[in-house]
């Protein structure tokens, strides 16, 4: 059953850009597939290892800069640099980790948001990364070994490939040792140490590989839209809004962050469709209402509403 | 790099420092009764502004001396959001709360920008307009006037919670949701008073603040980030820490701001609390 679901999955994503060819359905698609990326990247910390980040776009903002940069001024592949800005986000990440998880609970929290602020500020004041006004990326030849297409379907399989790499990594990371580890360090980390559980070492590593997938999305959203800048790639509201994705969808399993996304872009971008053109921000009122109504109503988030959907199909049957 | 102006920064960043601590206060107050991060915080000061600015602006009332509408006006505020929502999240885990408050903040903030626009507005003159010289050192008048509103609204929230009967049910309902039922005390009442005197701390930092900041639909933030930093910096839930986190703040950023760039001034406030947490994983007064 869930395997077919899974194919039947992944089938709909490889055939979606075949029927649906507008430009404009394939954008939202690849912006689904970003933040599912995104929201999968934040759940192997968050979700399996219990560490809640509110400064993941300080890796996003990694990854763009890196490969962005070394892309101006060493010529260097975006391909590479998509690796090349994922060692950049591990090695901030364990830096980051080594010192503050030795907090717990909201203070690690809102310590992720001191070092994604300290980031933002530090790159808006950076002359070399362009500062306040940011970077254009030029365009430079077509193609897959260019990282550059000429319309949406290279970008969409692009995408769609690195989540497909994501989900695989976090479904076998999950099954195996470091699953159990994290699952009892989110639980009892006291507990879990006193049984042998290496837990710091475990939490580095669930950063380092969140640090890394986010470094993907962030250089991938680079090369899509060709320009980056500090309030586009490194703000607060970013952070949150993987957070956001996440847990929406239902934190800690592998779903959650992809139905999380399915249903959280589409939703602003309908509601700013149908409603955000007078400029009034009626579309994030009526967007603030119903994160308020999910929490209140679904607090496990749309994986909650699945599952009570088949108990509920299961019972009648 | 003189004495007049090392003094000059440090009064600044003393005043405003003050005002970041009631605003602190009211946050730590809420965390403290019931383990729950406000994420809307910014958004009752933002309203506590507005109210401010359309009481001047339509019946010409003062904010110094309308203070105490505001203040009632968000109690209220404050009571009735935690009967309509908190309530309703007690029990669920730590991130449905936040976003139940997160969801409560867009909600607000959106909801003012659509009413009012997002032009930034100012009160014009108020009883408080001008400024004080002293050796040398200038006191701006709404500054002062907002860091003495501050002081006195801080220390009347700790006298209460310390000195009075309804403040020690508060904290032992605090200390122990279960001991303090059986002792005869309502939690549920408590949580609600705790809302509403959270708000209230925001009610009357957003009247002192409207009388020389600008009053628009996301001025919240601004307020909101360096509470949290001041509340986490402090310890959790404790009002003294707070007003110590709040107060250290606002001296960081005036002398950041002065000696280094106006435009990195927070980055040395994000690294004090670093520092400071890194040190003292439970914040400078907090319990372990």
């Amino acid at each position: 059953m869930k395997v077919a679901i899974a194919a039947a999955a992944v089938v709909a994503v490889l055939l979606f850009p075949v029927v649906f060819r507008g430009p404009y359905p394939q954008h939202l698609m690849i912006l689904i597939l970003l933040n599912a990326l995104l929201g999968t990247a934040w759940n192997i910390l968050g979700g399996f290892a219990g560490q809640i980040s509110l400064g993941q776009a300080t890796f996003f903002g990694a990854g763009a800069y890196t490969s962005t940069l070394l892309f101006q001024h060493a010529g260097l592949s975006p391909w590479l640099g998509l690796l090349a800005g994922a060692a950049v986000a591990v090695v901030l990440a364990l830096a980051i980790g080594y010192p503050c998880f030795r907090l717990s609970g909201h203070y690690f929290a809102i310590a992720t948001i001191a070092i994604g602020e300290i980031a933002g500020i530090a790159v808006t004041n950076w002359e070399f990364a362009g500062g306040a006004v940011g970077l254009f990326l030029p365009v430079e030849g077509e193609g897959l070994a260019a990282f550059k297409f000429g319309d949406k379907l290279g970008y969409y399989y692009v995408i769609a490939g690195l989540l497909a790499f994501s989900v695989t990594l976090a479904a076998w990371l999950r099954r195996g040792r470091p699953g159990y580890y994290w699952r009892a360090i989110r639980e009892d980390q006291a507990a879990a140490r006193s049984v042998g559980v290496p837990a710091l070492r475990y939490k580095q590593l669930a950063i380092a590989i969140s640090a890394a997938l986010t470094a993907f999305a962030g250089t991938f959203y680079a090369q899509y839209l060709l320009f980056i800048d500090p309030p586009s790639v490194l703000p607060l509201s970013l952070s949150i809004q993987i957070c956001l994705v996440a847990v929406l969808g239902g934190a800690g399993t592998l779903v959650g962050p992809l139905l999380g996304a399915a249903v959280l872009v589409p939703l602003s971008a309908a509601t700013s469709v149908a409603l955000g053109g007078s400029g009034r921000s009626l579309d994030l009122v009526v967007y603030g209402a119903l994160i308020m109504v999910i929490a209140v109503f679904e607090p496990s988030g749309l994986v909650g509403i699945a599952r009570r959907l088949r108990k509920h199909l299961s019972a009648q049957r | 790099m003189n004495a007049a102006l090392v003094a000059q920064a440090l009064v600044s960043g003393l005043l405003i420092g003050f005002v970041f601590a009631l605003i602190a206060a009211g946050l730590t107050l809420i965390f403290g009764v019931m383990e729950i991060v406000n994420f809307a915080h910014g958004e009752f000061l933002m309203l506590s502004m507005y109210l401010s600015y359309f009481l001047h602006a339509s019946l010409g009332w003062d904010p110094i001396a309308a203070l105490p509408v505001n203040a009632v006006a968000l109690f209220a505020l404050g009571v009735i959001v935690y009967y309509a929502l908190i309530r309703r999240v007690l029990r669920a885990p730590m991130l449905a709360q936040v976003f139940a408050t997160f969801g409560l903040g867009v909600f607000l903030q959106n909801a003012a920008q659509f009413l009012w626009r997002p032009d930034f507005r100012t009160l014009g003159d108020t009883w408080v307009t001008g400024r004080l010289s002293l050796a040398g050192v200038y006191f701006s008048g709404p500054q002062l006037a907002a860091a003495a509103g501050a002081v006195l609204t801080t220390g009347g929230l700790w006298w209460l919670l310390s000195r009075t009967e309804i403040g020690r049910a508060l904290l032992a309902t605090a200390e122990d949701r279960q001991a303090a039922s059986l002792m005869g005390i309502n939690p549920d009442r408590m949580f609600a008073l705790a809302w509403g005197l959270g708000a209230a701390c925001v009610g009357v930092a957003g009247a002192l603040l409207s009388t020389f900041y600008y009053v628009f639909p996301q001025v919240g933030g601004v307020f909101a980030l360096i509470a949290f930093v001041a509340v986490a910096l402090g310890g959790f839930g404790s009002v003294v820490g707070a007003f110590a986190g709040g107060v250290l703040i606002g001296v960081v950023e005036s002398l950041a701001g002065v000696f280094v760039a106006p435009a990195v001034k927070n980055l040395f406030v994000f690294a004090i609390y670093l520092v400071v947490v890194l040190v003292r994983p439970r914040g400078l007064v907090g319990k372990q």
